[in-house]
């Protein structure tokens, strides 16, 4: 099986997809002749024509804005957000507009385009280049959310995602776009190749959005995560010596409870990871959601490690990241507790 | 060395407030027939002219004058007088009904119904438009049923959008009608979108895009300029210039751009300005830009320019903004009377035929209310189930929203 990195999965996604619907286009700053500033679309202009695959103004409420209406006349827009720091002009189109099309309409138009957007830091990217917005997604109604922690599953998920009949927003963690980052930035990088789950299949294949998966199963802690923060969650059950059931949410809307609810129920014991900023966070959600449907399982407090809430600073990105040493400090105190 | 001064700012103010004389004089109209019809593969920057004048068909004394005259027979203009008379007395029914309670809020078109219903002659079966709230008129110049206008009006059982629309927000795919937002400018950069699409699949339909002066100030506005410049899109960008956003007059979007056509020439699309309230005008200036748009010749603005002559919606009262009597000083004219002075002068029309018309008319809408009601009223007889608030969110409902309906009872 060939090896990929997330960033030619993410490509073979949009190819394979491409390939097999005629409907599929392809849009965005960069993205066309260049092939994107991440090179996510390099080649598709030259092997489908640059009316699927091409350049636009800078302008991203535009960018989503044209796809809802290439969208309603019954095309299947994929378009890049350069960095998911840039998403905001279009925010109205998406929230107001993407989200509501079928609603609003009882279905008479409908919306299935999907938004990529590299999210995440880690690649000293300062406060505009680094952001984890998806809490901003997940509260709207309409939309979907998805964020693939490898190349396996950024494939599968993509084209599950372009196929998919509502507007999908799928946030690719860039700092993985290149190897399964741990957290441990003063180590050499793993490349995706060394990693089972760089094997990716050439072939047209989908994985159906709403499904969480286990990545390490254990008894004593419950750790949901999700993109990077998988990878972070791993490292620190392995570097604290604990027994941790790792949960990889990658779809956050829908969002598989069932998952969360039997592994919490089992360990008893619940650490949320995420990238993004701590206060009214995804996290937050998870966490309300345990206490509902798992309060007596509980042994102890759940607790949340995420982004401080600032900025992401530059030079003090690795003071910020919330990193395998803070993962561990909060697997310690539910723990002890 | 240039000498400091104190600096100040410029805030745009309307010639004339409530207690004042209406004054238009600063509406500069070009005389009927005076304006060329350049061809339609014009070099935008010929034509730079026409952002800047009036096209008017229509003289004073109802004769069809001018270069942009005799595109349409005596039949075609008599039913462009029934449909805006149609979409009048529509209009004035629901503004009572609303008055009585029947439904929450309501927008007419009061002064503005030539601009939708003449534009919508100029398309084709398949075209798209994507609306705002006050062009109604496409609907009812392409025969979409009064009823089920009224029963969306209604929020009724038999709202084809299940009482999630607030009153007016239509949808009809079938009719080329975009899904309303009721919020603004958005749906003007979909049109392009929605254009775009058309030429990467080589179709022939064309989209047309609407936006008021007011929203024109938005930044979709300028993405849809923008899209449609790059990618030559087949889409009409119409702005319909009433001169009134809800209070604050045209000049506070405009600023010193002198038109809104205008706004089309840095972008290098063609731009024409319009008598909006001439049908004649309306219609001959929407096929030349359907044309240019058919024959892959790209985008067209279109500044209609005319008079809000009702309240924005049911929810303000012009004259706290403007005097009382501005629309009667409003110097292009009211478009129903125009078009039946015109048909008189043609000699295919008469004062008793109008009478008889607008009886036949009200019947009409009235038989079309009568069987909306049936259906029931906003806060009376059959509504849509409370099941409808969770249905059509997704295709397909997820977990959460099925638990919630589930604790909503349903």
């Amino acid at each position: 099986m060939p090896r990929m990195t997330m960033i030619e999965a993410v490509r073979s996604a949009m190819d394979v997809s491409m390939e097999r619907d005629g409907d599929v286009v392809v849009f965005g700053e960069d993205v066309g002749y260049f092939g994107g500033v991440f090179r996510s679309t390099q080649g598709l202009q030259a092997k489908y024509g640059k009316t699927r695959c091409f350049d636009t103004p800078i302008n991203e409420s535009g960018i989503v804005g044209a796809a809802i209406g290439m969208a309603a006349y019954g095309l299947k827009p994929c378009v890049e957000i350069q960095f998911a720091d840039y998403m905001y002009p279009a925010y109205d189109q998406l929230t107001q507009e993407a989200a509501r099309i079928r609603y609003r309409s009882n279905g008479d138009f409908t919306c299935p385009i999907v938004v990529r957007m590299p999210t995440g830091g880690g690649i000293f990217g300062g406060q505009t280049h680094s952001q984890s917005p998806e809490a901003l997604f997940t509260h709207v109604c309409g939309l979907k959310v998805i964020v693939p922690s490898n190349p396996y599953d950024a494939k599968g998920l993509l084209t599950a995602a372009i196929a998919d009949p509502d507007p999908v927003i799928f946030l690719e963690p860039k700092r993985l776009y290149n190897g399964p980052f741990d957290g441990h930035h003063e180590r050499p990088v793993t490349p995706w190749s060394k990693h089972d789950l760089g094997e990716v299949p050439a072939d047209y294949y989908a994985i159906p959005i709403g499904k969480a998966e286990i990545r390490r199963p254990g008894s004593a802690v419950t750790i949901v995560a999700y993109g990077t923060m998988v990878h972070v969650a791993l490292a620190a059950a392995e570097d604290m010596g604990i027994d941790a059931e790792v949960i990889d949410l990658r779809s956050l809307l829908p969002l598989d409870l069932d998952t969360i609810v039997a592994s919490v129920a089992k360990t008893g014991r619940c650490v949320v990871v995420h990238e993004a900023t701590l206060t009214s966070g995804y996290g937050a959600e998870i966490v309300s959601l345990i206490q509902e449907h798992c309060f007596y399982h509980l042994e102890t407090p759940i607790v949340r490690v995420a982004g401080w809430d600032t900025p992401y600073p530059h030079a003090q990105e690795w003071d910020y990241f919330p990193g395998p040493v803070r993962v561990g400090r909060a697997l310690a105190e539910v723990m002890e507790a | 060395m240039v000498e400091a001064t104190h600096l100040s700012l410029h805030v745009p103010e309307p010639a004339v407030r409530p207690g004042g004389q209406p004054d238009f004089s600063n509406v500069k109209i070009a005389k009927a027939g005076a304006v060329p019809r350049p061809e339609v593969d014009a070099a935008p920057e010929d034509i730079r002219d026409l952002a800047y004048s009036i096209i008017r068909v229509l003289n004073r004394d109802g004769e069809a004058v001018g270069p942009w005259a005799g595109l349409l027979s005596d039949e075609d203009l008599l039913l462009g007088l029934r449909n805006m008379m149609k979409l009048r007395a529509f209009d004035a029914r629901m503004l009572m009904a609303q008055r009585q309670g029947k439904t929450s809020f309501y927008m007419q078109h009061l002064g503005e119904e030539a601009v939708s219903s003449a534009f919508r002659k100029a398309l084709q079966k398949g075209d798209m438009n994507f609306p705002t709230y006050r062009q109604a008129g496409l609907l009812i110049a392409d025969d979409y049923p009064m009823v089920e206008m009224m029963n969306q009006i209604y929020s009724n059982e038999a709202d084809p959008l299940r009482g999630r629309q607030l009153p007016i927000m239509y949808s009809s795919k079938e009719h080329g009608f975009f899904t309303i937002s009721g919020n603004l400018a958005t749906q003007y950069v979909q049109a392009v979108g929605w254009a775009m699409a058309s030429a990467i699949k080589n179709d022939s339909r064309i989209a047309a895009a609407w936006i008021g002066d007011g929203s024109t100030a938005e930044s979709d506005f300028h993405s849809a300029l923008v899209f449609a410049s790059t990618y030559r899109a087949p889409v009409i960008l119409n702005v319909v210039n009433n001169q009134w956003a809800i209070s604050t007059f045209q000049g506070i979007a405009r600023g010193g751009s002198g038109t809104f056509a205008a706004r089309g020439l840095g972008f290098g699309i063609p731009a024409l300005r319009v008598d909006g309230n001439d049908y004649l005008a309306v219609h001959a200036v929407a096929c030349w830009a359907a044309e240019r748009a058919r024959r892959n010749l790209g985008p067209t603005l279109i500044e209609y320019v005319t008079y809000r002559v009702g309240a924005h919606s049911t929810s303000d009262d012009p004259s706290a903004y403007r005097p009382k009597t501005e629309s009667e000083a409003w110097p292009l004219g009211d478009p129903v009377l125009r078009l039946k002075k015109h048909l008189i002068v043609r000699g295919a029309w008469s004062e008793e035929r109008h009478v008889q018309a607008e009886a036949e008319i009200l019947d009409e809408v009235i038989s079309a209310q009568r069987q909306a009601e049936e259906n029931g009223t906003l806060h009376d007889g059959g509504r849509p189930s409370v099941r409808d608030i969770f249905e059509g969110v997704y295709a397909e409902m997820p977990p959460h929203l099925r638990r919630q309906r589930q604790k909503a009872g349903y």
